[in-house]
């Protein structure tokens, strides 16, 4: 210490580089910790069936048989993929839309039972979704809903409608009042300045919460396997968990792993897109400033 | 603020906007409500309801066969302190290490990624990518991931020159879920954590260091401190997370396995086996501790939830005038002192 404030600049410069080469080491440790079993499964998933046992750190005859297996008829899987995509698409959209009006509520307008109407939004985000499961799941079956769309697409609201609407009313609270004032000193109507005005420059806020609520969705599993036993109504995630091989004791693990690429390839595609976005939406969400 | 100071006319007109603008506050969030009814609220009160009947088909009065189910009270709730019981303490048991190992250790994995993170100056971008990875990953994924990575030829297993079974012992299932629960979720520790790091002020350390603080001292006394209520509210959300995991052991172990079996498992084998009453009876019983939990989570650290929406207004944001909601015509008069009088 005592070097560094008499030997000058070139001293001192020497100790921050030994900050960076440490703060180098951690973030490669990070990438790693974070990377490292994502990439096992890619790998993994390249490795014909003979192969899938050996622990080399790239397949020695790369195939994408496991991926014609995952696709081939008896799987259904690109059945399941396309029941994701129909359910949490709906999901969020749904969800997006209820809890817009109500976050522009929350953050803008005045009235009695605001706060209550927080603390409830904000103790439902924090539920056990199994705790509703059963009443939901002798109302469906008594419906008729079972293996039907909404079967998921309901309960699943009971997680992202709470979600949008805390993230959403943490969005509008940042913009600032004087859009809406100066857009009704024009003439518009509250109504007016909320649609023209308001809705526009919330997009991005509205997309980073979408994104958030479609990752939830595409990953949901509870709700799935519980109201859903039609192999072709099943969503991707059940019918993962579900994957046989050609013998019945044989975990057909190469196929899997093609599986569980192909899930979540759009998910890090859209994470490597909008990483800022996400991030600041998390954020938002769990800060609550 | 007084409204005394107002003319008559003023008041008036105030209230006739405050009213209009409840009106369409509670007209917006109709539809939320209305769904958070059915989705949440009514279910849990059936679930209630529903916890008071035994399972179809017995009788324990008549002892006929029958397709309505007995009300027999308490006794789902009874049955967890006697032999049928065993398996929810497993359960219990299972839950609560997994709430407590794993959010303890991805606090602390996740923190000190938080500050490599906050150190680093290149390539900040690439590892806030990186970091999302396992976030998005779906869990259903994860599960057979670390399944194939803690097979019993798997790659785990190579790397440390074992031939451990780690999907059939007690301690080493658990071991696999906590590792990979871990994996999964402290690196969004890490971003909250982040988030909360990037808030505090450089001068702060600036000061401290020419007080004489060494890292240790600034990293207890400043940093923690500083960050804490961002940590603490992360940590309660992952925690209550944490509680109802469900997806993780279904996968990766299996259902029916006593050595991670949790509540949220037992609870969803119960229901579809057709028990109703002892499934919504245990459900309410996970209810009651994740909300206890929560309760006495917040009360111990002080954590900031709900006060924190209204009482923190200092952002570019605000409430609109009750003023606006006035039609036009009828607005004219007093608008500036409307405007001056302001909210508070």
């Amino acid at each position: 210490m005592s070097t560094a404030t008499t030997a000058g600049p070139e001293l001192r410069k020497k100790k921050t580089d030994w900050a960076g080469i440490f703060s180098s080491f951690g973030i490669v440790l990070i990438v790693i910790y974070c990377l490292a079993p994502f990439y096992w499964m890619f790998v993994s998933s390249l490795r014909p069936d003979t192969e899938i046992f050996e622990n080399s750190w790239w397949p020695r005859n790369p195939s994408l048989e496991n991926y014609e297996a995952v696709f081939s008829a008896k799987n259904n899987f690109a059945s399941g993929l396309v029941n994701s995509l129909i359910v949490s698409v709906i999901v969020t959209v749904v969800a997006l839309a209820v809890a817009t009006f109500a976050s522009y509520a929350l953050a803008r307008l005045s009235f009695r039972g605001k706060s209550l109407l927080l603390l409830v939004v904000l103790a439902t985000s924090m539920f056990p979704l199994v705790a509703i499961l059963v009443p939901l799941l002798k109302n469906f079956a008594a419906w008729g809903w079972i293996n039907t769309y909404q079967a998921m697409i309901i309960p699943d609201l009971s997680f992202s409608l709470p979600l949008a609407v805390w993230n959403l009313t943490s969005f509008f609270r940042q913009m600032p009042i004087e859009l809406e004032q100066s857009a009704m000193v024009d003439g518009c109507t509250p109504g007016q300045a909320f649609r023209k005005v308001i809705l526009p420059l919330a997009a991005p806020g509205i997309f980073t919460t979408a994104i958030i609520i479609f990752i939830g969705a595409w990953n949901e599993f509870l709700v799935a396997v519980t109201m859903i036993n039609d192999p072709m109504m099943q969503p991707a995630t059940v019918l993962l968990s579900k994957f046989t091989g050609a013998a019945q004791f044989n975990t057909p693990f190469g196929s899997q792993m093609a599986a569980g690429v192909v899930m979540t390839l759009p998910l890090v595609v859209m994470v490597l897109l909008f990483q800022r976005r996400i991030v600041a939406g998390l954020a938002a969400g769990g800060l609550k400033s | 603020m007084n409204t005394s100071t107002y003319s008559a006319e003023v008041v008036n007109h105030r209230s006739k906007a405050s009213k209009a603008q409840a009106r369409l506050a509670w007209t917006l969030m109709i539809p939320t409500i209305a769904v958070l009814m059915i989705v949440i609220i009514i279910p849990v009160f059936q679930s209630l309801y529903q916890s008071f009947f035994g399972k179809a088909g017995l009788d324990p009065e008549t002892g006929f066969v029958s397709e309505t189910e007995p009300f027999i009270g308490l006794a789902n709730y009874a049955d967890i302190f006697t032999e049928a019981g065993e398996r929810f303490w497993i359960a219990a048991y299972n839950t609560t290490l997994f709430g407590v190992v794993t959010v303890v250790l991805e606090t602390i994995l996740g923190v000190a990624m938080a500050l490599i993170m906050h150190k680093a100056m290149r390539g900040r971008g690439f590892v806030r990518a990186a970091i999302l990875v396992p976030w998005a990953i779906p869990t259903a994924v994860s599960g057979i991931l670390w399944g194939w990575i803690f097979n019993q030829n798997g790659v785990a297993n190579a790397i440390i020159g074992q031939h451990i079974m780690w999907a059939s012992g007690d301690a080493a299932a658990k071991l696999t879920i906590i590792i990979a629960d871990v994996w999964k979720t402290a690196p969004y520790i890490g971003l909250l954590t982040l988030a909360g790091l990037q808030v505090i002020p450089d001068e702060v350390y600036e000061a401290a260091k020419i007080d004489g603080a060494n890292a240790w001292q600034r990293f207890t006394r400043i940093t923690l401190p500083l960050v804490k209520p961002a940590l603490v509210v992360a940590v309660l959300f992952r925690t209550l997370d944490a509680l109802r995991m469900f997806d993780l052991p279904y996968i990766l172990i299996g259902p029916r396995k006593s050595s991670v079996e949790t509540i949220s498992m037992l609870v969803q084998d119960e229901a579809s086996n057709l028990r109703y009453g002892s499934a919504a009876a245990y459900a309410l019983i996970l209810f009651l501790y994740v909300f206890i939990f929560a309760f006495a989570f917040v009360k111990i650290t002080g954590a900031d939830l709900g006060a924190s929406v209204e009482k923190k207004r200092r952002g570019p944001g605000g409430r609109l005038n009750a003023s606006v909601f006035l039609p036009r015509r009828r607005r004219s008069p007093q608008p500036v002192a409307l405007t001056e009088g302001g909210r508070s």
